[in-house]
């Protein structure tokens, strides 16, 4: 049993009526689409009664958990709430799941990102239901006039064994509302879950697969108009003059005018990336009616001269970072000569470890190999909207937002209202793969709306959206090995860059594993606009690492995941340098299940296989590709996955985020053309040239196997990525017996 | 701007557009059922499949001036409680992530299984290939629509 001291902050008591929709948060009545469905549990109670900002119980004993953070897909609305119900102690099914508001006083980190969501909420959704259990507990104690100690809880029950009295969470619930928060709290062991580490539903299934309007796009409101922005058509570029005579006299237009998403000298915050500073919006009646017109402007834009954005730090805001904004039209073809210099001259050093320049001249062999991957586009399936509503004195926003709290920040400073004025709520997003971190265009809702005085919808279509930038970078990875005549790894050398940053994890694997290590990075600045992107970096490394290991393994005739355990144990037993980025011991581990769950000794005949493991998001994940050739194409039969991510919280959920990460990661490095760059102007823009992987490219099957432990959870939404893409590649090697050094492989 | 009179999910709707204005945006923008999704408006991502006369189509390319007498069915009218096989199937095997790509999705699914109520891996491959899933949930909407087919021929 862990006491932790409580942390949350206790509301006021709150009662309210059901009668708008179950709702707490008066203002949020719509969240009523949001909320699971109540039909499989307890009819609405008739009153509500909170015992913290994370839960309500109604005096049927029906209990409301607030599922805090932005839900992407990553299944967070189920998970994050089971967590707060198995400390609380009640049955699941007696429990119904709101979207939470975004309020930075109760909760902590409502931000999709970083695979964190049940990382970070893990203790603060434990304490919340801790919490509520003890006030619960202590009210029946006051009422039986027992010690609080001889009340127990059994799914929703109180109970004192001794007098045989009993109640429901729904009958104490009044009463608890009225105990003061305790000071500390006792938290369970983890052998005494019930509802953690049980497979749960997805709480808003039946929403899903009946078309329920759950999303950002679906929202509506009475009066609404809908916007859409045209930007440059090219990075470097800037608008010139706007000729929307023909346009503004369509049907349904209302207004055409351009406007700028930040004010000229605005401190960015690191989610207000935009590349382009000033856009044309085109509002009017339907989406049908705006996209006409929108094709109907005549535009002229020119190149702008290089200028600077500033950036205030993420964790220190007060630290402000400039950006430069390099003037020219940037094409692939300069990217790849640059690429081609840099990756061939001395980077900054950002890792030395013993001598590796003797290492390498000492070397019997040395491996050398090098990694490319284009820029990507996020093409979430959702393409990016908001709903503004802005009046004289407060901003209404409602969408798909991974960072409602920057957001809010951004649209409190562009139209200059305090705070506490900008309501931001979240919906369910269609996807958001780190694209939806960047908030700009709930700010250009906005000022859209303020400038139209009306509640407005901006929508980009998928041409705006995978042309609009916030790419993943290009990178580039150069990769050499030493190997002594005993085969031992006894150098090993990376130089990564990138346009505009670089990939390199210095102190991740094989870093600590190998005497003689060198670890190098360059960048280039570009004016193409970039952000994360899933496991941002490592979807890269991963592949570029785990590819070249595979080689390095085959030039040292040593089976891959021997080679790969013998360095682990080098780094276990003893690891060169002090800051090594991963526990040996689970990194290990997850290549062991992987290899036992795979019968990696037996190959089926005519299945190839390869191997890859990878650490970055806290999560350790080992996959194993068996790839079959149909004429003289590529079909992926299996992908065996062991993954360690501590406690797995919802394991039908966990599986599903596997498989679904492994498929991504599958795409990403086979088909997904990525976005190349002419005159500065994006080579795709939709998906009849951009090539996304699809069901018959699939694996036929994924199995999953995650390690048992207890260690506290980490997150999912990422580690799964990266290493299925080396794990391929290696696969492929073996099929076709040609090595796959740029994304995509098939291209 | 015309009078078109609309037979979706066995009700008649009555809209005043443009001719030209997509099937997909009729249902969106004036008849709020926003079931379906708009993914890429090119008929490459399937999220707007709908059925028109029992076959699936892309409903960002078809204009609702083409529409005529044809009769269309969405997500919203696919079961009036969401017990259509293709949707207990799809809860059963918990298929969706996001979520967004689902209802088009679910549409082919039906739509395939309508055609043929036991598909072949190669078959369901074919017919589901133009709907893109961006979080990759493939692998169990092939489970799903395995799981479907069964429903559906066990109650038939
Ligand atoms: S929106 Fe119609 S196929 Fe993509
Ligand atoms: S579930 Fe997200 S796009 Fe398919």
């Amino acid at each position: 049993m862990t006491l932790l001291k409580t942390k949350i902050g206790r509301r006021s008591f709150l009662k309210t009526s059901t009668a708008i929709g179950g709702g707490l948060m008066l203002s949020f009545s719509w969240l009523a689409a949001c909320v699971s469905d109540p039909k499989r549990v307890l009819t609405m109670p008739e009153e509500w009664f909170s015992l913290n900002g994370y839960l309500k119980i109604g005096e049927n004993g029906l209990v409301t958990i607030i599922s805090p953070n932005p839900e992407i897909g990553q299944n967070v609305k189920t998970s994050m709430p089971m967590i707060v119900a198995d400390e609380l102690d009640v049955d699941w099914t007696n429990v119904i799941v709101e979207q939470g508001p975004l309020n930075t006083d109760i909760f902590t980190r409502q931000l999709a990102g970083g695979s964190q969501s049940i990382r970070q909420g893990w203790q603060g959704l434990r304490m919340a239901g801790a919490t509520a259990r003890r006030m619960l507990r202590e009210a029946a104690a006051k009422a039986w006039q027992v010690p609080v100690e001889e009340v127990t809880t059994k799914e929703g029950m109180l109970l004192h064994e001794k007098s045989g009295k009993n109640a429901t969470y729904g009958e104490m619930a009044s009463a608890a509302a009225n105990i003061p928060v305790p000071e500390e709290v006792e938290l369970k062991n983890a052998d005494d879950f019930k509802i953690i580490g049980t497979p749960r539903k997805n709480v808003d299934g039946l929403k899903i697969v009946t078309g329920e309007p759950l999303f950002g796009l679906d929202y509506r409101r009475e009066g609404m108009l809908t916007a859409m922005v045209i930007h440059p058509p090219a990075f470097g570029m800037k608008l010139k003059s706007l000729d929307d005579n023909e346009a503004r006299n369509m049907p349904g237009i209302k207004d055409i005018f351009t406007f700028k998403p930040y004010e000229d000298g605005h401190v960015k915050n690191m989610f207000d990336a935009s590349a382009f500073t000033e856009l044309i919006a085109v509002v009017g009646n339907s989406t049908w009616e705006v996209m006409n017109a929108k094709k109907a402007v005549k535009a002229q834009w020119e190149p702008f001269e290089e200028y600077a954005d500033e950036f205030s730090h993420y964790s220190d805001p007060s630290r402000k970072i400039a950006k430069r904004q390099p003037a020219g039209l940037e094409s692939s073809a300069r990217h790849a000569e640059i690429i081609a210099e840099y990756s061939s001259k001395p980077g900054n050093v950002v890792r030395r470890d013993g001598n590796p320049e003797l290492a390498f001249k000492q070397a019997a062999k040395v491996i050398e190999s090098q990694y490319f991957t284009p820029f990507h586009a996020h093409n979430c399936m959702e393409p990016l909207n908001f709903f503004a509503n802005v009046t004289a004195d407060k901003a209404e926003l409602v969408g798909p937002i991974q960072t409602p709290e920057f957001m809010e920040k951004s649209v409190a400073a562009r139209l200059g209202l305090p705070l506490e004025k900008v309501d931001i709520q979240m919906t369910r997003m269609g996807g958001g793969f780190g694209r939806k971190l960047y908030g700009h265009y709930g700010v250009e809702a906005a000022v859209i709306s303020q400038k139209m005085n009306a509640p407005v919808k901006l929508i980009y279509t998928r041409e705006d959206d995978m042309t609009h930038g916030t790419y993943s970078p290009a990178f580039h990875a150069l990769y050499r090995a030493a190997l002594d005549e005993n085969n031992n790894l006894i150098g090993f050398h990376v130089r990564a860059g990138g346009i505009p940053e670089s990939p390199l994890f210095a102190n991740r694997f094989p870093a600590g594993a190998v005497d003689n290590y060198l670890a190098e990075e360059w960048s280039y600045d570009s004016n193409i606009s970039v952000g994360a992107f899933r496991a941002p970096r490592s979807n890269f490394m991963a592949a570029a690492e785990q590819s070249f290991l595979d080689e390095v393994a085959e030039a040292a005739g040593k089976d891959p995941i021997k080679f790969r355990l013998e360095l682990f144990e080098r780094a276990k037993n003893n690891p060169v340098g002090e800051n090594n980025d991963y526990d040996a011991s689970r990194y290990a581990g997850v290549l062991e299940l992987v290899r036992d769950k795979s019968n990696w000794s037996e190959v089926q005949p005519g299945m190839h296989r390869g191997v890859a493991a990878y650490y970055c998001h806290n999560s350790y994940v080992a996959q194993v590709v068996d790839l079959e050739m149909k004429n003289g194409k590529p079909v992926i039969q299996k992908v065996h996955c062991a993954v360690d991510c501590g406690i797995v919280v919802n394991p039908l959920a966990a599986a599903n985020l596997v498989e679904g990460g492994t498929v991504d990661g599958i795409g990403h490095a086979m088909y997904n053309s990525g976005i190349t760059f002419s005159e500065g102007k994006p080579d795709h823009s939709n998906f009849n040239t951009h090539q996304w992987i699809r069901h018959r490219d699939a694996p036929r099957a994924i199995d999953v196997h995650f390690v048992q432990n207890n260690t506290d959870p980490t997150g999912l939404g990422e580690p799964p990525f990266p290493p299925v893409m080396g794990a391929v590649a290696n696969a492929l090697y073996h099929a076709t017996k040609k090595r796959y050094y740029n994304q995509p492989y098939l291209g | 701007m015309a009078n078109f009179n609309l037979n979706i999910n066995g009700k008649q709707h009555q809209v005043d557009v443009d001719p030209a204005t997509p099937l997909l945006w009729v249902l969106r923008d004036h008849l709020d059922l926003q079931g379906t999704k708009y993914g890429c408006g090119v008929a490459m991502c399937g999220a707007c499949t709908v059925h028109l006369n029992g076959t699936a189509i892309r409903s960002c390319q078809l204009p609702v001036s083409a529409i005529g007498n044809g009769s269309i069915t969405t997500i919203e009218g696919l079961s009036a409680t969401g017990d259509h096989p293709v949707q207990r199937a799809w809860l059963e095997q918990d298929v969706p992530q996001c979520g967004y790509c689902q209802a088009g999705q679910i549409m082919s699914a039906a739509a395939l299984l309508e055609a043929n109520p036991q598909p072949s891996d190669e078959q369901i491959e074919e017919a589901m290939s133009g709907n893109i899933c961006r979080c990759g949930t493939y692998v169990r909407i092939k489970q799903a629509i395995k799981t479907a087919s069964t429903l559906k021929n066990s109650a038939s």
